[in-house]
């Protein structure tokens, strides 16, 4: 009960009357830049997070973990009413919760999403805190090749996420590690990369990347096709609270989502929409109306919803247990922590158990007050939807570049962030996936810097790559996640006999 | 057209995507470059130097961008639509005057005729309401993070007054 008594002195951090302040700042600023129409839960982090710069680590944290639940729920909420998922993981929420809204039921698809996004951050979140101390044990006894095997992991499914293109995902991550490549090189301080630039030698800040490349390459493809895009929102009519009905058909799939969510999102591997579709093939299944799917069943709206929000609980387990972000919004938080010089890992257990667990117990404080402030607020959230696009895109691009100059109030960075912005549009507008990218960045020196342990500890031997069974394991999924679609296309082309479609490319 | 025979209708090699595949080689090339150039290899206590991770990257790069030329052959990439160059320009336009004249005014001024152009860009008001606008708003929004936040952003004329 170690880890009870840990979580005790947690939840007596977060809720001192500072830190319940700076949780209540993070989950409103959370909530008013989610809301704000394709933009997503790591967007709202990243943009936010130099407001946290001048505080303490625990406060700052604690803000964070605000942002972070704030920011899910805002993202549902203009998924539901504008059909603008900010990520793929709401693209399911938009989908059927906004034929609710079509339908004049915007009220209980927010409230359903909302309740069940509470039910399952806090089951999510006390698995957290029970598993990740088992983690922590395991973990303990990883040695360099099985973290860099584990990191070999990340980068595979993050960029062959389903749905999308391999060759791309694959593209992206590699330029996300051709960034993470320039600076200095920690083991022999040379620099790489940097042609002589002072400003490159700290390489590139993955924040200023993050924004760059969500908020200005967004931007800039949204004037692209501007003429094409024609949002509207639904309005809210008739009571948001849900009727005894809807309480029934959607509390067991609130459950079936936070058991789907939560362990897949803890996996090392990635991947936040899956839980989100597979939640939602399996409430079409389950359902006695399954002719309703499709046009706005309340079930395909708490499932999904349950699903998002518990493996976003669950990608903190690897991001705190082994330091291994799995999705971009884990990858924002990495960079908070990274802030204050902390690396998150098995050790931080032991050298900063109050950070740690006052973290864990301010995601507790933040997903309840989301609850008690979102649906009372929501006329407030829905008019910031109605923000002009002039003023709305005009004012995402003046807090980015706030943001950034604040980090490093230099014009080298500015440059830096438009060069990335249009890096991102360009990725956006050829259908390239942008979060591998972020991904590469900031896994890419450690994944490195592991290696290189690896391999100096062996000699240079990389046979020391596969000695563990955890790495040889590793390494046999992430041929099966990169060999199995090509495998399965070629079967299928037996069959079919004569298309010609490369099996690499879809 | 449907989505089935998407791509087919297009001129073949798709030009843009053999542009991407001809960039990727190019980095490639850089990277490879760059890490001939390191000293690394003299490194006593370890065979793998600072070298060998770019090299790896290069090379997987290089192979991205074969992959990529032979996408743009048989032009599978989807379907993308022309881009609107006006909205576009003023985006750009505005994100590059920032850039250029954040030295000199400030960053109210700089800022705030940036959100006027983005603004112009998306249809919005003209620019006599949205260059005072704008500034405006930065002005604020630097008051609050110089005072409150004590985040030191770039000085001119405005900022100087206070």
């Amino acid at each position: 009960m170690e880890s009870f008594d840990a979580l005790l002195s947690g939840i007596a951090l977060a809720t001192q009357p500072i830190n319940l302040l700076y949780a209540l700042i993070g989950v409103t600023l959370g909530t008013a830049v989610g809301v704000l129409p394709g933009i997503g839960p790591a967007l709202t982090v990243a943009l936010l997070l130099p407001v946290t710069f001048k505080l303490d680590p625990a406060g700052s944290l604690i803000m964070f973990a605000g942002i972070y639940y704030g920011g899910m729920y805002g993202g549902s909420t203009s998924s539901i009413l504008l059909n603008t998922p900010g990520e793929s993981a709401s693209m399911i929420t938009a989908l059927e919760g906004n034929k609710m809204a079509r339908a004049g039921r915007g009220g209980p698809a927010l409230a359903t999403a909302a309740i069940g996004s509470f039910v399952a951050g806090s089951i999510a979140t006390a698995l957290l805190a029970f598993v990740a101390p088992a983690i922590v044990e395991v973990a303990l006894s990883f040695g360099p090749a099985d973290y860099f095997a584990l990191m070999v992991l990340a980068f595979t499914t993050v960029s062959s996420a389903f749905g999308g293109s391999m060759l791309r995902g694959l593209t992206a991550l590699f330029i996300g590690l051709c960034l993470g490549l320039v600076g200095i090189d920690l083991q022999t301080g040379q620099a790489r990369l940097a042609y002589g630039v002072p400003d490159l030698l700290d390489g590139v800040e993955v924040t200023t990347a993050a924004v760059g490349m969500f908020a200005l390459g967004e931007t800039l493809f949204v004037a692209s096709q501007l003429s094409r895009s024609q949002e509207t929102i639904e309005a809210v009519r008739g009571s948001v609270w849900m009727t005894a009905k809807d309480w029934s058909r959607s509390w067991k799939p609130w459950l079936r989502g936070t058991a789907l969510g939560f362990p897949i999102g803890a996996l090392p591997a990635g991947g936040a929409e899956i839980p989100t579709f597979l939640s939602y093939s399996m409430e079409k299944q389950l359902s006695k109306h399954p002719e309703e799917f499709g046009h706005g069943a309340i079930e395909g709206v708490a499932g999904p919803e349950a699903a998002n929000n518990a493996s976003a609980a669950g990608t903190i387990v690897p991001l705190l247990t082994l330091g291994l972000p799995t999705t971009a919004t884990a990858a924002m938080m990495l960079a908070g922590f990274q802030q204050y010089g902390l690396n998150p890992g098995p050790l931080l257990f032991t050298t900063n158990p109050d950070l740690v667990w006052g973290l864990i117990a301010s995601l507790f404080v933040a997903n309840t007050m989301l609850l008690v402030l979102n649906l009372p607020l929501i006329g407030v959230w829905v008019r910031m939807l109605s923000i002009p696009r002039p003023w709305l895109y005009g004012g995402i691009l003046v807090f980015a570049t706030l943001g950034t100059l604040g980090a490093n109030p230099s014009q080298f960075e500015l440059s830096m962030l438009a060069g990335l912005g249009f890096l991102g549009f360009l990725m956006r507008y050829f259908d390239y996936p942008v979060a591998p990218v972020i991904i590469g960045l900031i896994l890419g020196p450690l994944a490195e810097q592991q290696l290189r342990r690896a391999l100096a500890i062996s000699q240079g031997d990389p046979a020391a790559l596969v000695e563990t069974g955890l790495s040889i394991g590793i390494y046999v999924i992430c041929a099966l996640v990169l060999l199995g679609p090509l495998a399965m296309r070629a079967l299928r082309r037996k069959k079919a006999g004569s298309d010609i479609r490369p099996a690499f490319e879809d | 057209m449907t989505s089935q025979d998407e791509g087919k209708s297009r001129a073949r090699p798709d030009k843009a995507v053999l542009v991407i595949a001809v960039v990727l080689v190019g980095i490639a090339a850089l990277v490879a470059w760059d890490a001939a150039h390191l000293s690394a290899r003299v490194s006593t206590y370890s065979r793998v130097g600072a070298a060998a991770f770019p090299y790896t990257v290069a090379g997987a790069l290089a192979i991205l961008s074969l992959v990529t030329a032979i996408a743009a052959f048989r032009g599978t990439f989807p379907e993308r639509a022309p881009l609107e160059i006006g909205p576009l320009g003023w985006v750009a336009g505005g994100l590059f005057l920032q850039i250029a004249i954040l030295p000199f005014v400030g960053f109210s001024i700089a800022t705030g005729l940036m959100f006027a152009l983005v603004a112009r860009g998306f249809g919005g008001k003209p620019l006599w309401a949205s260059i005072p606008a704008g500034i405006v708003l930065s002005f604020v929004l630097y008051v609050l993070f110089s005072k409150g936040l004590q985040l030191s952003l770039p000085q001119g004329p405005l900022e100087r007054l206070i």
